[in-house]
């Protein structure tokens, strides 16, 4: 029969073409691997390049940057401390805050509640920080310099607000999913113990569910290290080895988005230095990141 | 008589106490933060609202505030976006279907899964890097909309990959065992009924994808975008300018009316930012009464 030859002949064309599909998918997934490749393998060979002109010793223990101006230095110090000034603010504003959220979304709120507020925190975590950027300069400094007058234009505490309001989005719902996991019988045998809600959220619940709190938190210092534009725009561009947070600063992304925006010429030490930079940032935020997960895969309570 | 005793009945009251007060401070924290959602676009809007007329649409930039406008922006940000969504989501919805349908569960793609997490919490400034020294330098694609798009895609594959993975996995094997079992292969198996099961899944990603890919400023200012651009690119080889961009550039100047310039433009930034995720909204609320 005529149409049985013609099916299975449909039926070899149809396995190869498949196998061509299934090489193309693969390529697309291995895609993600070239990517991580290529920044690991860019931003080490760049580093060393930087690393023959600069000994690693004045890098990572100076305490003076001067790239482009002349006589320069390379000191990571003071960028690296910019960073940790606006990322300790801003976790000091989040972590807490955010933790509560977290604990009023999963235990407090109605469900109809829930429905509200989860979206419109979702949408505070959407918004560009460009626009957080923009609101620290014209709203927070403003405001700050109210009751301080001695705050500089751009400073690193109005930075480390926005910022702190900026990652509390992303504590809130990751916690949140993390307090939701923590079976209710647990909840129950508390309360039927004489616990108050206080006690049981505190002393029951927050504990059983501390890995992806932990986890939350982690993430979005993560992030906070590594965001940009707000920082950019709110801390200002001067490396500064300063403890006072009415100074302007500057971090390792703005010191980053600052060579990028004048006409480095490519192969000078300046525009090493942007890759050098970048490594550092690249390699704290993954060693959180994987710090992380790792507590998550470790401390992680399973309940059945 | 009470059961109690004077003592107890204070620490009773005093735990209660506690219990409300503290449920109290997490409302009103997280009520806090809705307010300030609502601060910022009343500050947002109080800034720019009286520059925002077709003029300011429809207008370059220009050195002179009352004549400056965000036409070369958004057709730049539409531009890009466009080409990112050409570019990102055959890749990696491409990439979600090989890792949940076809792959073999093993090292490799427990690796590949690590990497695309880990890839997922890479500051976008290194996506710049990234772009600027091979896109940019290396393929010599110079300060286009193709390297930029092609780095942002990058940015945003991983999220689509998550999202996507999660929306396939949420479709009943009973679905593809009823199809193997009518003897179909198993891309066809994936193409006519995995793919459509999970296909509003996969959008709402997509969508909360693209609109991050909108919103990112670090990695264009990397790659090159220019920041004053009087005409409008006419293919994927031309410079190009984009919303956050032009914001940037305006929030940098020292002159208020360049301030209020920027809110204008952070308006409409924000308006199409609000239209994509309500789309998303609605994508997933639909599906998830379908799915009921």
């Amino acid at each position: 029969m005529p149409k049985k030859a013609s099916s299975t002949i449909s039926k070899s064309g149809r396995l190869f073409g498949e196998s061509c599909i299934v090489l193309w998918l693969g390529a697309c997934a291995a895609i993600s691997l070239l990517t991580t490749a290529a920044i690991i393998g860019l931003l080490l060979k760049e580093s060393f390049t930087f690393f023959e002109n600069v000994s690693p010793l004045e890098f990572f223990f100076g305490t003076s940057w001067v790239p482009i101006l002349q006589p320069s230095s390379y000191g990571v110090l003071p960028l690296l401390w910019g960073t940790l000034q606006v990322t300790i603010g801003a976790a000091i504003i989040a972590i807490p805050l955010g933790l509560a959220c977290a604990i009023y979304l999963s235990e407090y709120a109605s469900p109809r509640m829930r429905s509200y507020v989860k979206p419109i925190l979702e949408l505070l975590a959407g918004i560009p920080t460009v626009v957080y950027g923009y609101f620290a300069l014209t709203f927070v400094t403003p405001l700050l310099r109210l009751f301080f007058p001695q705050v500089q234009v751009f400073n690193a505490l109005s930075a480390a607000i926005v910022v702190g309001i900026m990652i509390l989005p992303m504590i809130a719902t990751l916690s949140d999913n993390a307090l939701r996991a923590v079976p209710d019988s647990l909840r129950q045998g508390a309360y039927a113990l004489g616990a108050t809600s206080f006690e049981v959220t505190t002393k029951v619940v927050v504990p059983a569910g501390l890995s992806g709190v932990m986890a939350s938190f982690l993430l979005a210092i993560s992030r906070a290290i590594g965001e940009t534009m707000a920082v950019t725009i709110a801390a200002g561009q001067t490396p500064n080895l300063t403890l006072s947070m009415f100074e302007s600063i500057q971090t390792m992304t703005a010191y980053i988005v600052q060579v990028s925006l004048g006409d480095t010429p490519t192969g000078g030490i300046a525009y090493q230095t942007l890759f050098a930079v970048g490594a550092l940032l690249f390699a704290i935020t993954l060693i959180i990141n994987i710090f992380s997960q790792w507590i998550l895969g470790r401390y992680r309570e399973v309940y059945d | 008589m009470s059961l109690i005793s004077e003592t107890d009945r204070k620490k009773l009251n005093r735990r209660k106490r506690k219990a409300v007060i503290f449920s109290r401070f997490c409302a009103a924290v997280t009520w806090s933060s809705v307010l300030l959602l609502a601060v910022l676009l009343y500050q947002v809007a109080a800034d720019g609202i009286a520059w925002l007329d077709w003029q300011f649409l429809s207008s370059f930039p220009s050195r002179f505030p009352e004549r400056a406008g965000i036409k070369s922006a958004v057709v730049g940000t539409l531009w890009l976006i466009s080409l990112v969504a050409l570019i990102s989501i055959p890749i990696g919805v491409s990439s979600a279907l090989y890792l949940e349908e076809f792959a073999k569960p093993g090292k490799l793609n427990k690796f590949i899964e690590v990497n695309i997490s880990n890839l997922a919490g890479v500051p976008s400034i290194v996506y710049g890097i990234l772009g600027l020294a091979f896109f940019v330098r290396f393929f010599a694609l110079e300060r286009s909309l193709l390297s930029g798009a092609l780095t942002m895609s990058l940015l945003i594959l991983p999220v689509i990959i998550i999202a996507s993975r999660e929306a396939i996995r949420t479709v009943p094997m009973s679905i593809r065992y009823a199809a193997f079992s009518l003897g179909a292969t198993r891309w066809q198996t994936t193409w006519a009924h995995v793919l459509p099961a999970s296909f509003p899944g996969i959008m709402t990603g997509v969508i909360l994808a693209l609109s991050r890919a909108i919103g990112e400023t670090a990695p264009l200012i990397m790659i090159g975008a220019l920041t004053f651009v009087a005409f409008l690119p006419a293919g994927p080889m031309d410079s190009f300018t984009a919303l956050p961009i032009q914001i940037y550039n305006w929030i940098s100047r020292p002159q208020e009316e360049f301030h209020e310039l920027a809110a204008a433009g952070i308006f409409v930034l924000l308006a199409i930012l609000l239209l994509l995720n309500a789309s998303a909204i609605y994508i997933r609320n639909k599906t998830e009464k379908r799915l009921k």
